[in-house]
């Protein structure tokens, strides 16, 4: 194993920072203004004097809270500036989960990709194995069959739902309501349990692949999914009971950690904390992909961006996306589920006797890999985080140049340092709760 | 994909510019498509006015910012042939809400001078990727408030996503391993 040594110059560049909060009397105006939430209000100039002459440095403690703390959600350290009970400042520090996951795509070929992106947002991975196979298909310049597409919208859709209700699990969790959490995940494993029904895993499934799905939706997958979606309503409501209509719940989590649109929007927050706001965007509706231009779906926002509004609104797109799961029921074309070219599809296991070229193929495909032309493209799917896009470059042979994966959850966490500022340390556990970062897809 | 609408000041026409016609402009940058989708080649220095174009023409979010190392692939089609190819690329995509339409930058960045200006003042959320693309490329930028390493630790050496960076395989050895512990018969 050789290792690739950088010239001095560099090597002083990348270790002078450190990636902690500092205190106050040494950090400059620009970090300032970032680490107070006040990008878009203040000057630089006054970002300096702002606050600092009210608070006095001895009066502030600056504490660590994580990486490992339940309710971080995996491996999210923050540093807390802390006065009295006040928080401050805030810094998330990351990477403890970096495993380098877009170089580890460069060294798999296009159908090989699933694999690894499905492991970025493990409690969503039909979606990221979604945005990498529609962007392969971009490069390809070939459209799958309808069937296909019906069927990734189902099963996106019920992931969708698994997603949101392992939110509600953890968001009850985190905030002291570990019945919630009971309740949350007994129905996100009836969900899990559709999704390894089709797929033959629970999660980082693999499903999702450029060309099509991995496999033909099974017997009896209608009875199901209708089985879960009379399960499922009651349920919900029962979450309305427990949790919405609650005075407790509601005191805990109303008119705490407020972001306003414009602030969304300068930090390139995207999904249910951007609809929050009240600002009406979902790329299904708007920019639809797949087929979401023939289904009738409501958009969900709030309207003060608090922690309460992006906790209504996951519960309510979870009724949206069994509407939507409805649809899919009803409207399933017949035909393929994977497209009929032999450059990109593995042939049937029973072609394999009797043809040499289906062997030929099948050969190809799994040791050389299919190649895709030269160029590059960028594909975005309106995950349950928010925005999910992925980034190839092409340099025409079977692997890809260069593959980027845009997360949500990655840029969502800026927003904490906004939410957090002036608010308790008691309520930063129930802001990082409602951002509902995957610190495996921020990290990646 | 039904995602490209044309944007204001775009031609109408989605079809491919012909050799030898004079190159696609929008916004004052050079304009290719790539399977339908927009992107611009603004160079170093046009790139914080383009931005800030953009910003004012209704692309309020910065969606995506990444580098790409060209090091092993030099000979890229999609790039103006005005436009110099270097080693590395900055690639931006915005994202314009009102016309619902997407927008992609590619900016060439040499490797022996490899920084850029920040998009920070006007789109404070590039202050994470920025810091990606820094700790993965070593690629500066000027005017971002705290340009350290973010995924990878503070002090590691060199920049993992380059491509003469070794991503290092450790060997799998399995026939003369030590033990971990003495052999006891």
């Amino acid at each position: 194993m050789t290792t690739t040594h950088e010239a001095p110059a560099n090597l002083a560049q990348t270790s002078e920072g450190a990636q902690e909060l500092t205190s106050r009397d040494v950090i400059s105006a620009g970090e300032r203004l970032r680490e107070l939430g006040a990008v878009l209000r203040l000057s630089e100039s006054e970002a300096l004097d702002a606050e600092l002459d009210a608070v006095v440095d001895d009066e502030t403690m600056i504490i660590n809270m994580g990486p490992q703390h339940p309710s971080t959600h995996g491996v999210l350290r923050l540093m807390l500036e802390l006065q009295g009970e006040t928080v401050l400042r805030c810094k998330p520090i990351i990477g403890y989960l970096h495993t380098g996951m877009e170089r580890t795509g460069e060294d798999l070929t296009y159908l090989q990709g699933p694999t690894n992106v499905t492991r970025m947002d493990y409690a969503a991975p039909l979606f990221t194995e979604l945005a990498f196979s529609l962007t392969v298909e971009k490069l390809l310049d070939i459209e799958v069959p309808e069937r296909a597409v019906w069927i990734r919208m189902l099963m996106t859709e019920m992931n969708r739902i698994s997603s949101h209700l392992l939110f509600m699990a953890t968001n009850g969790m985190d905030l002291g309501a570990v019945s919630m959490m009971l309740y949350g995940w007994r129905e996100r494993e009836e969900a899990l349990r559709f999704l390894q029904e089709v797929t033959g895993l629970r999660m980082n499934h693999n499903y999702i692949r450029p060309g099509g799905v991995a496999a033909d939706l099974p017997d009896g997958w209608r009875d199901s999914i209708l089985r879960l979606l009379d399960m499922l309503p009651p349920r919900l409501d029962e979450y309305d009971v427990l949790m919405t209509n609650q005075p407790i719940w509601r005191e805990r989590l109303q008119g705490i950690g407020v972001i306003s649109a414009e602030e969304c929007l300068a930090l390139g927050v995207t999904g249910p904390i951007l609809r929050s706001t009240g600002y009406d965007w979902d790329l299904r509706r708007d920019m639809p992909y797949l087929a979401f231009d023939k289904i009738d779906f409501d958009v969900v926002v709030g309207s003060f961006g608090d922690c309460f509004d992006r906790f209504a609104i996951r519960l309510a797109e979870i009724r949206e996306s069994m509407k939507i799961v409805r649809q899919c029921l009803e409207n399933m074309p017949k035909g393929d589920y994977r497209i009929q070219d032999k450059k990109v599809t593995p042939p049937p296991r029973a072609r394999i006797d009797e043809s040499m070229e289906a062997l030929i193929h099948h050969f190809k495909i799994f040791t050389e890999g299919f190649k895709v032309p030269e160029g590059e493209a960028y594909v975005a799917i309106e995950s349950p985080r928010g925005e999910l896009g992925c980034y190839i470059v092409s340099d025409g042979s079977p692997n890809p140049y260069r593959m980027h994966v845009r997360a949500p959850s990655f840029v969502n966490l800026q927003t904490l340092p906004h939410l957090m500022h002036g608010n308790l340390v008691a309520d930063a556990v129930a802001i990082i709760s409602s951002v509902d970062p995957i610190l495996g897809e921020v990290d990646r | 994909m039904a995602d490209e609408a044309a944007p204001t000041g775009a031609d109408d026409t989605e079809v491919e510019a012909t050799p030898g016609a004079a190159p696609e402009e929008l916004f004052g940058a050079l304009l290719t498509r790539s399977g339908g989708q927009l992107v611009l080649h603004p160079s170093r220095e046009q790139y914080p006015k383009l931005l800030r174009t953009l910003h004012e023409s209704g692309y309020h979010m910065v969606i995506d910012l990444c580098g790409v190392d060209y090091l092993t692939h030099s000979g890229r089609t999609g790039v103006p042939a005005s436009v110099a190819t270097e080693r590395f690329e900055v690639v931006v995509n915005l994202i314009n809400h009102k016309e619902r339409a997407r927008l992609r930058l590619r900016v060439q960045i040499p490797v022996d001078d490899a920084r850029l200006a920040s998009a920070f003042d006007l789109y404070p959320g590039t202050e994470a990727m920025e810091r990606e693309t820094f700790d993965m490329f070593g690629i500066s930028f000027d005017g971002h408030p705290d340009l350290t390493r973010i995924l990878m630790p503070e002090d590691w050496l060199g920049h993992p996503l380059r491509k003469d960076y070794d991503s290092g395989r450790i060997p799998v050895q399995f026939k003369g391993a030590p033990a971990n512990r003495p052999a006891t018969r």
